[in-house]
């Protein structure tokens, strides 16, 4: 349990500094990073086997991840700096001129801990699927994961991935849909109803797991089970539930918070319900 | 002028495809990902030499620009394959963000573009896919001119680290560069000096061009024709040096002329040394159904054409 609430003080601090960095800005998506906030901190500070001081690009030996959904680019920038990708004062130039916290992940700005673009929707399973099988044909055996959203597999490239893994056994990818349940234009289901995403990847010859994405225990060993399922023969899902701006009361499960900053004000009152663990920046 | 020998026919293609192998040949990192086009687009002598090093990806243009760019990412140096129309058009928005602003070591093929792609009509031939690709920063924009000089561009892009587009066609044309000529991204190649007008070509249009200098020397007229293999980085030197000597030019190539070779050309001459100028080229409209070489008439792509177009050249010095 130590370890549990040790994960959970993380990632309430990285809570805080999205709050923080998008109010600073005045700029930015809360919501979605906002609601992966749980995530980012048992991938980077437990589940993935990677080298934060020494991050190359290539990610020989140790495990990579693929932000497909670029838009929440605050909460990766939080944890990778966390992590000790890079100094965690940097976090205060997000979205500014000449930052290298680009307003969507930029591998242009050579940011520690990015490997690629994102932003424009439903890349991301398919280069995180060319890092698994280069990975595979240098006989790597570490993994690669990719995170999505909900809203996101609306777009058809999403599909031309599963079908591809699926079909040519991509056993080394975990991919990840935050599933809130909410988009820009209203909740998922009125504005472009998936039904079930569990028959469709399972259709396409996927393992498929569930979970709660803002329940860290949950959370960790369902991550351990997706590990457990790699190299078997079937890439894995993890449908990840989470609330859209999670641990801010008036955020959640609310579109209007996607991609619109807090006023101070509204800051102030964000930040009063989410204690300060590791020190602001 | 210089003497140019037809040394066989060959498709562009098939230069590419024997290109590859000696890539992979030299770099084991060097992989391959096709849309199911392997044979049309010549990636089967690859297939068949390094199967473990091909990836099939299916009728999924958009994952493969995307899943070569993981793949890039990990060290590897992919090329991906399809007709240009679909390796560039289709894939637009998964080349800008994955490969070219990402700055990956993709390296994009574009097979049958142009009108000589043929019979299979406009929308299969692609005459934009130069200026979609030269507009993006960070890419390399090759169009080599015969089966040699393919086989060669395929060498280069290997070796060279970052995103490259290399387009080529689908017909067998005249080789008539030898294994011994050089060949160097961004460096333009001066195939005979001239000096009543500069006629600077790119791809299927060489060897016509080549052609119209031999017409033109009959008649008295000096021409001098370059050869700009690629179009990004464009090779400003020799161009404007070549005009500085010939006071005119004839731009010649198999795509619109908005945003091709001759927009480039022209963009450099308006800011260093403006001069009269002619375009042989496709003006703003889509190709048709119809064999190669009528194609090419119809839409003056060929060596009478660019005989009168150097004539009017010379007339507006």
């Amino acid at each position: 349990m130590k370890n549990i609430e040790k994960l959970q003080s993380i990632s309430t601090q990285i809570r805080r500094d999205v709050i923080r960095m998008i109010a600073a800005c005045a700029s930015g998506h809360p919501g979605g990073s906002l609601g992966c906030a749980d995530l980012f901190t048992a991938l980077y500070f437990n589940t993935m086997d990677i080298n934060p001081a020494n991050f190359t690009r290539e990610g020989k030996n140790e495990d990579m991840f693929f932000l497909s959904i670029g838009h929440i680019a605050p909460v990766w920038y939080s944890a990778l700096a966390r992590r000790g990708y890079f100094p965690v004062q940097e976090l205060s130039t997000l979205r500014q001129l000449g930052t290298r916290l680009q307003g969507h992940p930029s591998y242009h700005s050579q940011l520690p801990g990015v490997r690629a673009a994102s932003g424009s929707l439903g890349q991301g399973m398919s280069v995180a699927i060319g890092s698994a099988l280069a990975k595979k044909m240098d006989k790597d055996d570490k993994l690669v994961y990719s995170l999505h959203g909900d809203g996101e597999i609306e777009e058809g490239q999403i599909w031309e991935a599963a079908m591809f893994a699926g079909a040519n056994k991509v056993d080394n990818l975990i991919s990840i849909i935050d599933m809130n349940g909410v988009q820009i234009d209203g909740r998922t289901e009125n504005v472009c109803a998936s039904s079930s995403l569990k028959d469709k990847f399972l259709a396409f010859k996927w393992v498929v797991l569930e979970c709660n994405g803002n329940n860290m225990a949950e959370l960790i060993a369902t991550l351990q089970e997706c590990k457990n399922h790699a190299f078997k023969g079937k890439p894995v899902m993890l449908l990840m539930h989470t609330l859209m701006g999670y641990g801010v009361d008036f955020m959640e499960d609310d579109n209007g918070w996607h991609g619109k900053a807090p006023s101070m004000e509204q800051a102030e009152k964000a930040l009063s319900q989410l204690k300060e663990t590791l020190g602001d920046y | 002028m210089k003497e140019y020998k037809i040394l066989g026919e060959k498709d562009t293609r098939s230069g590419f495809g024997e290109g590859l192998v000696l890539a992979a040949r030299e770099n084991p990192n060097v992989v391959a990902l096709c849309a199911d086009l392997t044979p049309s687009v010549r990636m089967d002598l690859f297939q068949k030499e390094f199967p473990e090093r091909f990836v099939e990806v299916g009728i999924a243009e958009s994952n493969m620009i995307s899943i070569a760019s993981g793949m890039a990412i990990c060290g590897k140096v992919p090329f991906v394959g399809s007709f240009a129309a679909f390796s560039t058009g289709r894939t637009y928005d998964q080349i800008r963000q994955s490969v070219a602003y990402s700055n990956t070591n993709v390296k994009i093929v574009g097979s049958h573009a142009g009108l000589t792609l043929g019979e299979d009509g406009a929308t299969h031939q692609i005459l934009e896919d130069i200026g979609l690709m030269k507009m993006l920063p960070n890419m390399v924009v090759i169009n080599p001119c015969d089966h040699t000089q393919t086989k060669q561009a395929t060498v280069a892009a290997a070796r060279y680290n970052g995103p490259v587009y290399l387009r080529y066609g689908r017909p067998k044309v005249p080789v008539f560069l030898t294994e011994d000529t050089p060949f160097e991204i961004g460096k333009a190649l001066m195939l005979n000096g001239g000096k009543d007008v500069s006629i600077i070509a790119t791809g299927h249009l060489v060897w016509p061009s080549i052609q119209a200098a031999a017409e033109l020397e009959k008649e008295g007229i000096s021409a001098e024709v370059i050869n700009i293999h690629t179009i990004k980085p464009l090779d400003n030197e020799a161009i404007l040096s070549s005009v500085k000597k010939t006071g005119c030019v004839v731009a010649c190539e198999e795509h619109m002329y908005n945003g091709g070779l001759a927009d480039s050309i022209a963009q450099l001459l308006a800011r260093n040394y403006p001069a009269p100028m002619e375009y042989i080229g496709v003006d703003d409209t889509f190709g048709e159904s119809g064999k190669p070489m009528e194609l090419m008439t119809k839409y003056g792509l060929d060596t009478e054409h660019i005989v009168l177009a150097v004539k009017k050249a010379i007339e507006r010095k």
